[in-house]
């Protein structure tokens, strides 16, 4: 795709760095400045969740017992074995090993729509139950006036995960593909590292929801 | 060159997933088994940001890699304290004076 004529994988490299491993660690602080955006853009969220939950304490202690800390943890250790997947998807590029790169790749995947599947379900109970965020909200408020502002949380944080988790799935198979196709090896590996850090990032993110929307 | 770059071994990988994992039902017995009431979220975010130090250490390579990358990070996570800092302030100072809430 976007290796041009440029043959990366044997160590060409673009001509306007000094050799592939400036090119390499350029393109790698790239990807660590875009994370610093999604690490502010979710921090908006956590730094609203904490001092609403210190303003409201009863309300999210509420809200959280309608969050299946089952599915949650299920969730969470699904997504944190994908993390590991991904991390071998690139020691295997390092290692040359097509096969078991790409293997390692498609379980990243797999992992991610059995995420969103749990999520799915999760999802739908509680808009059956009426359990929506702020106006939208016509369930049980258990004598707790402001309970939905909780499901406003819940629906935005995990919502906006969720929309990450089907973008790293995207991108996640998009250098599977170009794994499979032998671009990548020990000199060249950079776009399945990039993608990578922002599959870390998506786990990272959960690490925190996870606590913080169905234990606390 | 890039075939010079330091390689994680394979068992680093498979001890930091247990330990995630190990950490994961850390977190899930000291919410739902013990009663930490003051402290419970305290606990749960001292886990949490523990987990997230081994992820981005191990998983994204940061402990072995250039300085600025980790610079670039911490800077975020010193703003987004920053943005906390100041909405801490302004609330807790105005609103028991003005209540518009």
């Amino acid at each position: 795709m976007s290796t041009g004529k440029l043959n990366k994988k044997d160590g060409e490299y673009a001509h306007h760095f000094k050799n592939a491993e400036h090119e390499y660690t350029s393109s790698k602080e790239g990807v660590w400045i875009f994370l610093t955006s999604e690490i502010l853009m979710f921090g908006g969220l956590f730094v609203a969740y904490f001092i609403y939950s210190n303003m409201y304490p009863e309300v999210f202690a509420e809200g959280s017992k309608s969050a299946d800390w089952r599915l949650g943890f299920l969730n969470t250790v699904v997504l944190l074995f994908s993390s590991l997947t991904m991390a071998l998807g690139i020691y295997y590029c390092q290692m040359n090993d097509r096969k078991k790169a790409v293997l390692n790749l498609g379980i990243t995947i797999l992992c991610g729509a059995i995420f969103m599947i749990v999520k799915y379900f999760e999802y739908s109970h509680k808009i059956h139950l009426g359990k929506m965020p702020g106006m939208w909200f016509s369930g049980d408020t258990h004598g707790i006036e402001n309970l939905p502002l909780y499901f406003s949380f819940y629906f935005m944080m995990t919502g906006l995960h969720g929309i990450h988790v089907v973008a790293g799935m995207c991108l996640v198979g998009w250098v599977m593909i170009r794994a499979n196709r032998g671009e990548f090896g020990p000199k060249y590996y950079t776009p399945v590292e990039g993608v990578g850090l922002f599959w870390h990032l998506i786990d990272l993110i959960w690490i925190f929801l996870f606590p913080l929307l169905y234990l606390v | 060159m890039a075939s010079d770059h330091h390689i994680i071994p394979l068992t680093t990988y498979l001890k930091v997933f247990a330990a995630l994992i190990g950490l994961t039902f850390l977190t899930v017995i000291t919410a739902k088994g013990m009663d930490l009431s003051p402290i419970n979220g305290a606990v749960a975010f001292t886990i949490a940001a523990t987990k997230a130090g081994l992820v981005m250490a191990i998983f994204m390579h940061l402990w072995y890699d250039a300085k600025s990358n980790s610079i670039i990070i911490f800077g975020s996570f010193a703003f987004v304290l920053l943005l906390f800092v100041f909405c801490v302030i302004d609330i807790y100072t105005r609103i028991p004076v003005e209540s518009t809430l």
